[in-house]
């Protein structure tokens, strides 16, 4: 049988990953492409969870489940706005926008 | 060490390697392709952890739509520019140690954890989750009300999405 542990490192190890492209990356839609592996990272965490502390309930499921469709949403309102970004900017580069700096 | 060990750690390797080339790829479109894999890897760890609903739910949405829908975002704002620059910012260092600080912070929070080498516990045979997540979901004493408030969300977003991305021309 594999440990929880298991599971929970690598969970840890894509969220940090993602962190990584959060923070590093310039192309606009790199960045959420990072946001995408650390709420990966944590449905791994939630069926985990459910499967190894309450697998006769569902909860930890629908949570996942949950995150699923927060995750979908934001993907698209995420786009549409680089979509418009780049139309209006011609960029998508998250260096160059800096208008509302100040 | 068992098959499900060994099963688990070659879906590891795969989900964490290309999990890091999304990362750090110079192709955009590449990166996007690396996602797939990625959510591919995720979809068989929930099927390792009998979550066979949660896995298709995984391939349909997270690549049937979402990777989908990245790769359209990623050919509309293409710019041959971007593809020969740099991906990292100049400030990928700093951003690396942060990383490396959430992972270890992450690792010995979960270390002092006293559940931490606890193995799954057996499932009866006659245990049916999809029925009971499916009943769940539309049982009002259970999940009917967070699933109708996701579906809202989701309209809402979508709505949202099309608004923002739809400039109207005539202004």
């Amino acid at each position: 049988m594999i440990p929880i542990s298991w599971y929970l490192i690598l969970a840890a190890a894509l969220f940090s990953i993602g962190l990584f492209g959060v923070l590093a990356r310039k192309n606009a839609v790199a960045i959420l492409l990072g946001v995408e592996l650390m709420l990966n990272a944590v449905n791994i965490n939630l069926v985990t969870f459910w499967r190894y502390n309450a697998p006769e309930t569902v909860t930890g499921q629908v949570f996942a489940i949950i995150v699923f469709a927060v995750a979908a949403a934001e993907v698209a309102v995420g786009l549409a706005l680089i979509i418009s970004i780049y139309r209006n900017r011609n960029t998508i580069v998250a260096d160059d926008l800096d208008m509302m700096k100040w | 060490m068992q098959i499900t060990q060994i099963l688990f750690l070659i879906f590891a390797a795969i989900i964490l390697g290309s999990a890091f080339k999304v990362v750090t790829t110079k192709k955009m479109i590449h990166a996007a392709f690396w996602l797939i894999v990625t959510l591919f890897g995720v979809a068989a760890l929930y099927a390792m952890l009998n979550a066979g609903f949660m896995a298709m739910v995984q391939i349909v949405v997270y690549v049937g739509a979402i990777a989908i829908l990245f790769i359209f975002a990623i050919m509309l704002t293409r710019k041959e520019l971007l593809d020969s620059a740099a991906p990292l910012n100049k400030n990928w260092t700093v951003a690396a140690l942060f990383a490396l600080l959430s992972f270890s912070g992450l690792f010995t929070l979960l270390n002092n954890w006293r559940g931490f080498a606890n193995t799954a516990p057996e499932l009866s045979a006659d245990m049916d989750t999809i029925t009971e997540l499916g009943t769940a979901l539309v049982t009002p004493n259970a999940y009917l009300l967070p699933f109708e408030v996701a579906s809202v969300l989701l309209l809402a977003a979508l709505i949202g999405a099309v608004y923002v991305a739809n400039e109207a021309k005539s202004e």
